[in-house]
Parts: structure tokens; sequence; C-alpha cells
């Protein structure tokens, strides 16, 4: 459910028209209404995007609640999705009754958390793992949102390459050979490059850089939303040593950049920090190459990229309704059934511990028994790094100047002077 | 008694005839502004409202989401023009503008004057060069992009098979402003090319014909009948491309993933950075300052359009007289 950024659609938009449109909107304001429930009929709008495997869902809920009726709207990407619900949100009226969110643009709207319905109760009381929670959860209490996937990262790699370079393929044997932390992780890079392939160890900097940031608590911002970023030692140790790393081992391939894609026909590099939902990326870019494997460690400890969420906001009219149908669908049954069809790997203890989960297998990645080893990484994930209102401008402020250090138009001196700039630039 | 009446009788039809007068006058005077007034009350609720209200904006801090702040004056004004982006998207805006806009209508004259001869299947050459025009620039974009990559691209691919270095399209700053300056160009020349042919048709054919006796060449034909006459369109085909090129958008987005217009900002345009500061940052009272920036650029531009195209018509019309007279 989380192929962030992922293919470019109608994005042209044209800047006066959905300005002024965002603008005119801006003055009407909506009655919100506070649902009960009841036997009536009701008619329940779910806006999602991507996959995220409810169609047949929702039949099943139709079936046993005769009194519903749902239509889903589906965005075919997240940003289609973010910005229909930030325009509509700036608007007052037009959500769906139940909207599903990325945890990317999620600090984003815990601002305005009270756009957002309470959705504490005491029978989803410890569904989820602790830090997909508490990343819902607003300085006052509220939970905004249910958990639906996540993305914990493991590391993919070419066992085809490793096999040329003459280090070990085996999945177990390649754990231990990439250690769990980032320098034994650049150090096994090392060994391959000194083997002569000719072949880069990871893609970039900046897909290198999101694994890294995502296990320091506080990069950019206090818990009270303060900005450290330009200051804080941590950040500054990990651009060095990111790219320290990328100087010798990186492909400099940004992701999701049309060269990336094409580099998975041309043996583009040898490793990848792997979240669960790009094991569906990997195997639609690289269909026919075969040797992608997946192994069951991670540099620095765990860590999470991406998953969603699905909220209830305060404009629906049927909020009791809504809510029970986002706490059905969230429930660990549900999202094995969405686990089964579309591949979204459940944020649910239950569901992480069932049978179902753990005995899945990926038969790309070399029949891996993905379900076991991505419920191995979920567990292995620790911090829960604080993502306050500038997260998300910081860190893509901190992309591109990675980016710039790679490409060779700074120095990465004069490349985190600019991103200095950039962060102060923000307030 | 009898005459008092009469008077009072009169005294009304006058009345009524004065005021059946009035009502014609005020049907002759305002009738056709009240015929023309649709469009400019559209203006008002769909261009001229969402302009003032920008301007408003424009002096508050205001967030996509949470909406009106404090009111900062022209605080927003200030930082913007303050940070290098605003004068670095300037730049880049005016370099794509002239990039495309200059050889797209030197190209689109030259096709012109190809489809003006006698050509077999005329209108299969006309409707060939229009379909560029019919495709969505989002899709053009897709397809350029594959010939525009940087390692895979197709140009790079050639250039690299006769072992030169390969141009870095995503990293140097004029390649970037190339490769998009010919997504635009690809879009726009065929269809200026037909407004140019339109206006080629209209040129009398005797004046050519007295030129060919005369013993002029096509060239001399070209450059001395057809380009003088062709000088009110060739003014109108600039200053669309000029408002154009200065709001050009969706080729500078879909030129990598980002779409903010490079890690150092390479080809990022102003609308760009308009669309950055609202949408990406959630700024929308520095992004309603950028956007009035823009349109008083645009003013500017256009006012001086004006005077020049005054003073280049004028002259026009005078050689043409000359001319006019020299054949009869």
């Amino acid at each position: 459910v989380t192929v962030k950024r992922f293919p470019r659609t109608t994005l042209a938009v044209t800047v006066a028209g959905a300005a002024s449109f965002a603008l005119v909107l801006s003055g009407c304001s909506a009655d919100t209404g506070t649902g009960q429930s009841t036997d009536e009929n009701v008619k329940l709008t779910v806006a999602t995007f991507n996959e995220f495997g409810y169609d047949d869902l929702f039949a099943e809920y139709e079936e046993a609640n005769p009194n519903v009726t749902i239509t889903h709207k589906k965005a075919a990407t997240t940003n289609e999705a973010r910005d229909n619900l930030t325009t509509r949100l700036a608007a007052g009226s037009g959500l769906s009754d139940v909207e599903a969110i990325e945890v990317d643009w999620l600090p984003e709207l815990l601002q305005y958390s009270d756009q957002f319905i309470d959705l504490n109760s005491d029978d989803v009381d410890g569904r989820w793992l602790d830090w997909k929670t508490e990343a819902a959860t607003d300085a006052d209490g509220r939970l905004i949102a249910y958990g639906t996937d996540i993305g914990p990262e493991a590391v993919c790699y070419r066992s085809d390459l490793f096999a040329a370079a003459g280090l070990p393929t085996d999945r177990a044997e390649v754990a231990a050979l990439l250690g769990t932390s980032w320098e034994s992780y650049y150090a096994a890079g090392e060994k391959f490059a000194a083997a002569g392939t000719n072949v880069p160890w990871f893609d970039s900097a900046g897909a290198t850089w999101q694994g890294v940031v995502n296990q320091i608590p506080n990069a950019y911002e206090e818990d009270d939303g303060t900005v450290i970023a330009t200051e804080n030692p941590e950040v500054k140790e990990a651009y060095t040593s990111v790219l320290a790393a990328s100087s010798t081992l990186s492909a400099r391939l940004g992701q999701w950049s049309d060269d990336w894609t094409a580099s998975f026909q041309n043996n583009g590099f040898a490793t990848q920090l792997c979240p669960g939902w790009m094991l569906g990326v990997i195997s639609g870019n690289a269909s026919g190459v075969a040797g992608w494997d997946i192994a069951d460690t991670f540099p620095g400890g765990g860590g999470n990229w991406g998953g969603s969420y699905l909220t209830v906001p305060e404009q629906s009219k049927n909020q009791v309704e809504a809510q029970k149908l986002a706490s059905w669908l969230t429930a660990p049954e549900q999202q094995l059934k969405a686990f089964a069809s579309k591949g979204t790997f459940p944020s649910q203890l239950e569901a992480l511990e069932s049978d179902e989960l753990l005995g899945a297998t990926n038969e790309f990645f070399n029949n891996a028994p993905t379900g076991e080893i991505l419920a191995n990484r979920a567990a292995a994930v620790d911090v829960t790094p604080f993502k306050g209102e500038f997260y998300f401008a910081i860190n893509d402020a901190m992309q591109q100047a990675l980016t710039r250090v790679e490409d060779g138009t700074m120095t990465p001196d004069e490349s985190w002077a600019q991103w200095v700039t950039d962060v102060e630039s923000l307030g | 008694m009898t005459t008092a009446a009469a008077v009072e009788v009169n005294a009304r039809s006058i009345r009524h005839i004065a005021l059946s007068h009035k009502l014609s006058r005020w049907d002759v005077r305002f009738s056709p502004y009240l015929y023309i007034s649709p469009f400019f009350l559209v203006f008002a609720v769909m261009g001229l409202f969402p302009l003032l209200y920008t301007a408003w904006v424009s002096v508050h801090d205001w967030n996509l989401i949470g909406g009106q702040g404090d009111f900062v004056g022209l605080e927003n004004f200030v930082t913007v023009l303050t940070q290098g982006y605003f004068w670095n998207a300037l730049r880049n805006t005016f370099s794509i503008f002239l990039l495309s806009s200059i050889p797209q209508i030197i190209v689109a004259l030259g096709i012109a004057a190809v489809l003006d001869f006698n050509l077999r299947g005329k209108t299969f050459w006309r409707m060939g060069v229009l379909l560029p025009y019919v495709v969505a620039p989002v899709a053009v974009a897709l397809i350029f992009n594959d010939l525009f990559g940087d390692k895979y691209g197709l140009i790079n691919s050639a250039i690299m098979g006769i072992g030169l270095e390969p141009i870095r399209w995503h990293v140097d700053v004029i390649p970037s402003h190339l490769a998009i300056a010919t997504m635009v160009n690809f879009r726009w020349t065929g269809y200026n090319a037909l407004i140019f042919l339109a206006a080629m048709q209209a040129v009398p054919r005797d004046y050519y014909e007295a030129a060919i006796i005369d013993g002029a060449n096509r060239w001399r034909t070209f450059r001395s009948i057809t380009l003088p006459l062709l000088r009110p369109i060739v003014i109108f085909v600039i200053l669309t491309s000029t408002i154009g090129g200065l709001q050009i958008f969706d080729e500078a987005r879909m030129f990598d993933q980002a779409g903010q217009g490079g890690a150092s900002r390479q080809w990022q345009t102003l609308t760009l950075y308009i669309y950055e500061l609202g949408w990406g940052q959630r700024n929308f009272g520095r992004a309603s300052a950028v956007a009035w920036l823009l349109f008083l650029i645009i003013i500017l531009i256009a006012v001086i359009n004006f005077l020049i195209t005054r003073r280049i018509a004028g002259t026009a019309d005078r050689k043409l007289r000359v001319r006019a007279k020299g054949i009869s």
C-alpha cells in the first residue's frame, strides 16, 4: 500500500486553477454531523489508494450488515490521495467517511487532529504494534487513525552477483555477512567491490539515508516540535557516513527515477534496503531477472519505511458506522485476507503471529519465507522516529542535498550549507 | 376645466413619450454592455476574485489546511525575494522560455512556408504537424524522458556508443533547459506553423507573381513579401507564446520524479516554485506572493510587448504602403 511517489500520473495540475479552486472552496463551510448507530440504511464512502486489498472485504461486510452500502473511491497513487485529502480538508467538505492515509503525511495531519474523530475504544486496545499506534496518537492522547499495514525493512540482494564476487549466497550466511550495523553493511560492500565485479553495492545515498534516519528518534525535531535538524550532531554524523559510503559503493541512481527503474534490467546494484512493499516493486521492475533474494537482517537494528492507516474525518455524517467499518477492516482477520490478496504486510500483533502469515513464501525471491522474515524485521523495530510538522520538508531537502553531492554539483560541505539555508527558510 | 384636463392629458402623454424616448436611448446606449456582460461576470468570478483573493492571502500567514493566520503585511514578499530560489526560478523561467519560443517560431515559419507550397496530400501534412499538439503534455514528457535519461536514455546511449561523454540532462543547468524546451517545442511548433500557414494563404498571390516576373527567387519573395505581411500574426504568436512560456509547468514537473526542478533547482520554473511553496511546504501566503510577482512580471512583459508591437506594426504598415505603391 505504500509505493510512495511511484507512478507519474495526472500531476499536471495548473497551479493557478487549483489554487483558486481551493481558495473559492475554502469559503464554504460544512456542518459536522454526529452520526448515531441505528439500523437505518447507511451509505458509507471509503477512499483508498494503490492496493489495500479491500475489494472482497467490502462485499463481505455488506453481507454481514445488510443496512450498509459501501462506495469505494480508489486513487491511483498516494500523491493523488494526499492532494485530494488536503484540498477537501481545507475546503471543509467532500471527504469520504473513511479516508486512508499514509504514514509519510500522517505527521502533517496530526497538527489538525481535531479534523479527525478520536478512534480510541476498548475493542481495539492492544491490537497493533505499539509504535504503529503511537505514531497516530496526538498530544492529547487521541487516536486519529487505525493501522493497516507496515513496512518493516530487510535487505534484498542479488545472489548471482554475490556468487560472482565470491561471497556467500545463502540467506542465513548473507545475513551474517551483512551484519547488524551500518559499518558491517558497508564493509561487506567494500569486500564485494574489491572482487572487481564493477557493480555498485546499493542504489543511492538517498535510499540508504531513509534507512539511517528512520533509526534516529529525534532527527530533525524535538518532541515539542522545535526544529533541531541543523544542529543535531547525529544528523551531521549520519550525513558524513552515508556520503563516505556512497563515494565508493553507490550506483547514484535516485529512487523512482527512470534510470533507477531501468537499472533493474542492467545489473544496476547488488543490494537494496527492502521494506515489505518493495518486494512487489522489485519483482515488477526486475521481471525476468533471476537471482534476487532477501536476507533476514537490517543494518543498525530494525527499521520501518511506510505503511498506511484508516481515519474517520470529523466531516463524516456517519461517524459511528464509519468507525465500525474501519475497526472491522483493520482487525487481524481482515488484514490477513488483504495480505493474501495484495501482500500488504499487517501491523496487527495477532496477525503477525498467525501461521498463515508466517508460512508465506515469495517465489520471485528464491522462495524466501518472506512472511517470517518480515515478521522478524517488524519485531526488531525499536525506535519510533518523531516526525513533526516539518519532517517531510526537511527530509526532502536532505534527499536533495545528498543528490547534489552524488551528481557532483556540490561538495559535501557546500551541499550541507545549502541544506541549512533550505531548512532555515522553511520557518 | 376642459383645457385643464387636456393640458393634463397632454402632459401625461408627453411624459410617456419622453419616457419611451429615454428607454430607447438607454437601450441603444446600455444594451451592448448587457450583452457582453456574461463574459465579464464569469471573469469576475473565475478571474478577478481569485486574483484579489490571492493578494489577500499573500499578506497573511496562511497554511493550506490551517487556513488564515496573522496579518504579516509584505513579509511574505520580502522573504520570497530574499530567497535565492525565487531569482533562480526566474532565471530558469526566462531561459526555458527563450530556448523554446525563439526556435519554435523560426521553425514554425519554415514549416509553414513549406506547407504553403503546392504539396500532394496537403491535409495529411497539415494534420501531421498538428498531431503533437493533440498529445497530452504529460504523455509527451513520459516519452521524452526515455530519450533524456542520464544513464540509460536513448540519446546518451547513442553518444556513449560513439565514445563521447554522456550529457548530464538532470544535473547540468543548460542541458536540462534544452531537454524541457524540446518537449515544449515538440508540442507547440506545429500549432504555430498552422497559424502562420493560415496567414500566408491570405497573402494575395499577385504579389508573388509580380515579384517572380521581376526576377525574385523563392527566398527573396519569402523575405520581402511573406515576412512583412505576416508581421501582425508573428506578433500575435510571440504574445501567446510569451504568456505560455512564462507559465511552463507540466514539462518541468514531469522531468523527474520529485517534481521540484532538480536537487539544485536546476530547472525549477516560477510555477513549480509556487507549487512547491503551496503544496510542498503548505505555505499559501508565500505561494500567493510568488503568484502575484509572476502576475506583475507577465504584465510588465505584456506592456513591453505592446509598445514594441505598436512600433513594429506602424513601420509594417508604412512599408506595405510604400511597397503597394511600387507594385501598382
